[in-house]
């Protein structure tokens, strides 16, 4: 899937925006809520989508981003309410706050685990997540040990109490930051930064004599990708109102992969797909087994545990059977279809009207004569290989 | 001075422990150059079989043969089922796919015997004895010192001595050119995985008793300290992991006893951030540091 | 045709891109053939496919009247085809004594293997002072002969040798060649042979087979192939 133009993204994602939140308005407050956990989860999965996917590089470390977003959400709003701040600001702020925490320590792990590669990365950042409940209990004066913190947070303006829920606010607040998020990853990756990321993901010797800073490329890419799950954990405090290191375990970050990887890793449209299961595949599980006719033992046995072995087994045969995820299988499906009715005889195809991106190479199809075909090429420069002219400078 | 030498004999039975976890981690990497990270979850599988064992006939050694032989059984089926499947095209892919089993596992036994702990008996007291008027090696210490030095030797000997090892040394060191000289190199990668599990069977038998006790995720803990022991040793080194198993597990043991418990895992992480930033290849790793 | 190794129309190559178009050769018992042509003719190729890592398109391929297809590439020296591969794939992690252990280790006749190691070691003296080195620390030339010595541990009636003389000095590279004549004589060992170097291959080789993109164009004894000046000229280069 080709990323779609800055101008067509800000149109879908309003349109996307506005059809969520005219979703909230039918469905009942139990599922605004899920539909807000699933947005705050998206802005971390989409995270992991531009790091793991187009960066290359695995981390576990996702949850402890979204825990630093979530800590800093907290230790702000409650210091703000302290001064007796109340209203918009009570909000943004807290939101800018816990994008800023994360950063802060994406920059760091960024410097550190730059130079790490492949299962190195994956090892350090799982010790880092793992130290989350020693870092929370060391400093509990301040984040409040294994209980973690309780949250004051800006309810849903005045005017819009009686008519809308608390529910139905706080998912249009994470479907509004989500869909934000996903338009400036889409923008990151579809221009220079996301070529030259994928550029050193490939091949970081190549990259770096193509005058790409490999080492730096990689530190912005851990900082994007932890500013996103900054905001998504601020949203997950937001929604939940507290911030614990129980909140934000290992389970947590491998969830958040397991999230990136089934959707399609590399492919933003894979990231919805991968939170929407995140949020709904435990949910159905959880409801299948609570109404199995099982002795009380043995569905608490079953609680939570049969969730998670769903989802191991969907990773391990996503691995194996379609790496490349659910988003893999939709546009293979896509192109099957394509190719049994092409463009030629169906002049209405969607896909080719909306979507008018310069293609990556000459287009086979239409045959030019030597004399045309530079002129082709500079008029709509190539957008998906590395322009080494572009890079040097 | 009698705390000092007991925090250093316990922090050296621990990372004798360490070190027979990060040695199942390097038999692996050797063998496929893979990082497993199912190896805990497969560790405490084969340790809830031998708790079982040992419940249901009293005897401690029943226990104990089980679970290393449900560990050669568990690796050689994670090999078969699905490690063997996973392309190489993408080395992700591979600590993916570990993680699913990981969950997967730790899932199953969740279901089957229930998230709470289990406490589990040792073979020997782990009170100190008193030796000359200072107390520092219980009976279970020196119990875990003999284990993993049997076991060290042993795997020494097998790689080094006996035509199996040479056989397994050679596809993993070259697996088409040992395939070219009749070693049926797919077999050797079986077995490999099989001794690996096997060992991380043993330690996760060795140390659940000295926690909280036996629970699906009993030893993710213990997983990220071996990950760190065969890093700072070097992950292609079984002598570095012996080496940074016991180096590692008198540090933690020290500042678990001075400076507090709950500051190990920061301990761990700032080690291991040292080693890969100063030494990718190991503290006691004399080759440069392959890729993965 | 008869022989210990016969092809007949043999094609195979990389995925889609086809290297050796219908080739067909006959490798006499006791006899060493040399196969010659110049870089890109499909002579590595010919040999990975004989031993089993690239699996033929079309063609036959039979090995002392008994079809090779299907035989994995671990029980090709179970059947008497030892293969010296580029490059003088010596494992050089494992010492000099562990590589060549390495080449009888199939076999369950573990007398049988002590003797052929003794053999090994008066054959290629040099080998025998550095039995403990690991083979890291190995001249081109003792790497040469570690290889080789190592598929003779298979006792191998047919012995495949990619480029034996790669990177050697002349004086080794025709040591190299000469023990292969001696053996073939003495011991009726067959040799399939591809080399670069085609003035010493031919001087050696009973047979000679000239390769050219991926076909046959010659097949004779080598002193007539050695003799044809203008398939020297067009195929050769000498």
């Amino acid at each position: 899937m080709r990323p779609l133009t800055p101008l067509v993204s800000l149109l879908l994602a309003a349109a996307a925006a506005a059809a969520l939140i005219g979703l909230t308005f039918v469905v009942e407050p139990f599922r605004s809520y899920q539909l807000a956990t699933a947005c705050a989860y998206l802005c971390a999965v989409a995270g992991l989508t531009l790091l793991t996917g187009a960066g290359g590089q695995l981390s576990l470390g996702q949850a402890a981003l979204m825990a630093a977003g979530a800590y800093s959400y907290a230790l702000s709003a409650n210091a703000l309410a302290g001064a007796g701040v109340e209203g918009a600001l009570l909000l943004l702020v807290p939101l800018g706050a816990s994008i800023l925490g994360a950063s802060i320590l994406g920059v760091v792990i960024g410097c550190a685990a730059g130079r790490l590669h492949g299962p190195y990365l994956a090892g350090f950042t799982l010790a880092l997540v793992v130290a989350i409940p020693a870092v929370t209990s060391t400093f509990s004066a301040v984040l409040g040990g294994d209980q973690g913190l309780w949250i004051t947070v800006e309810k849903r303006p005045t005017a819009l109490r009686g008519t809308v829920s608390n529910e139905q606010w706080q998912a249009w607040l994470a479907i509004i930051c989500a869909v934000a998020v996903m338009v400036v990853l889409n923008n990151l990756l579809r221009g220079r930064f996301g070529r030259q990321l994928r550029a050193v993901r490939d091949n970081d010797a190549a990259a770096s004599l193509s005058g790409v800073n490999a080492a730096r490329t990689k530190i912005i890419s851990f900082t994007v990708s932890a500013a996103a799950a900054g905001l998504g954990g601020g949203l997950l405090a937001y929604v939940t109102q507290s911030a614990s290191p129980g909140a934000y375990s290992l389970v947590l970050s491998l969830y958040l992969l397991m999230a990136a990887v089934i959707g399609g890793i590399g492919s933003l449209t894979g990231a919805v797909w991968g939170a929407l299961i995140m949020v709904f595949l435990p949910y159905a599980v959880n409801t299948f087994t609570a109404n199995l006719p099982v002795s009380a033992d043995v569905a608490a046995r079953l609680d939570g545990n049969l969730a998670v072995a769903v989802f191991g087994t969907i990773l391990v045969l996503v691995i194996l059977l379609a790496p490349r995820g659910i988003q893999g299988l939709i546009t293979a499906a896509g192109r099957r279809f394509r190719a049994r009715f092409p463009p030629g005889q169906s002049p209405s195809n969607p896909a080719s009207a909306v979507v008018p991106v310069p293609q990556s190479r000459p287009s086979a199809e239409t045959p030019s004569s030597g004399t045309q075909a530079p002129a082709t090429e500079t008029g709509t420069p190539p957008s998906g290989t590395l322009s080494t002219t572009k890079g040097q400078r | 001075m009698d705390r000092f030498l007991f925090l250093t004999v316990d922090g050296l039975a621990r990372g004798a422990v360490l070190a027979a976890f990060a040695l199942s981690l390097v038999i692996i990497w050797r063998a496929a150059r893979i990082v497993n990270f199912a190896q805990g979850a497969m560790a405490v599988a084969t340790t809830y079989i031998a708790f079982t064992v040992t419940s249901a006939t009293g005897n401690y050694w029943l226990g104990l043969a089980s679970a290393v032989v449900a560990g050669l059984v568990l690796g050689a089926l994670v090999e078969r089922t699905v490690m063997r499947f996973v392309g190489n095209t993408n080395p992700l892919n591979s600590v993916i796919a570990g993680l699913g089993l990981l969950l997967v596992i730790q899932a199953a036994l969740g279901m089957i015997f229930g998230n709470g702990y289990r406490a589990m008996a040792t073979p020997f007291s782990s009170t100190p004895i008193s030796v000359g008027g200072v107390s520092a090696v219980s009976p279970y210490d020196l119990f875990i010192f003999i284990c993993v030095g049997l076991m060290v030797v042993g795997l020494a000997l097998l790689f080094t001595k006996t035509s199996l090892g040479l056989r397994l040394r050679a596809s993993a060191f070259a697996p088409d050119l040992a395939r070219l000289l009749g070693v049926r190199s797919s077999r050797m990668l079986t077995l490999g995985w099989a001794l690996s599990s096997a060992v991380g069977a043993l330690a996760a038998l060795l140390i659940i008793p000295t926690e909280l006790g036996l629970n699906p995720h009993a030893v993710d803990t213990v997983f990220v300290y071996a990950f760190t022991v065969a890093v700072v040793g070097g992950l292609d080194s079984a002598g570095g992991a012996v080496a940074g198993g016991l180096a590692v597990g008198v540090v933690l043991s020290w500042v678990s006893g001075y400076l507090g418990a709950t500051l190990t895992p920061i301990a761990v992480l700032v080690l291991l951030l040292a080693v890969l930033l100063l030494r990718p290849a190991g503290l006691f790793s004399m080759t440069k540091e392959r890729t993965a | 045709m008869s022989g210990l190794l016969v092809m007949e129309s043999v094609s195979a190559g990389y995925g889609p891109v086809p290297v050796l178009h219908g080739v067909s050769l006959s490798v006499a018992a006791g006899s060493i053939t040399a196969v010659v042509g110049a870089n890109g003719a499909g002579k590595t190729t010919l040999l990975r496919t004989i031993i089993g890592q690239l699996q033929p398109a079309a063609g036959y391929i039979s090995f002392d009247g008994a079809a090779l297809a299907g035989t994995k590439v671990e029980n090709m020296v179970r059947r008497g085809i030892a293969l010296v591969p580029e490059g003088r794939g010596v494992i050089t992690e494992l010492t000099v004594e562990e590589n060549l252990r390495l080449g009888g280790l199939w076999r369950r006749d573990r007398a049988a293997a002590a003797t052929l190691l003794a053999r090994m070691y008066e054959l290629f003296e040099p080998l025998a002072r550095r039995r403990r080195a690991p083979g890291h620390q190995l001249s081109g030339g003792e790497r040469q002969m570690l290889a080789l010595g190592r598929a003779l541990m298979a006792n191998p009636r047919l012995l495949l040798l990619d480029e034996p003389s790669l990177g050697l000095a002349p004086r080794i590279t025709a040591q190299i060649l000469g023990l292969l004549r001696t053996l073939c004589d003495d011991t009726g060992l067959t040799v399939l042979l591809i080399e670069q170097n085609v003035r010493s291959a031919l001087s050696v080789a009973d047979d000679g087979v000239v390769l050219n993109l991926g076909s046959v164009v010659a097949a004779r004894s080598a002193a007539d192939l050695a003799a044809d000046t203008d398939l020297r000229h067009t195929y050769l280069g000498f």
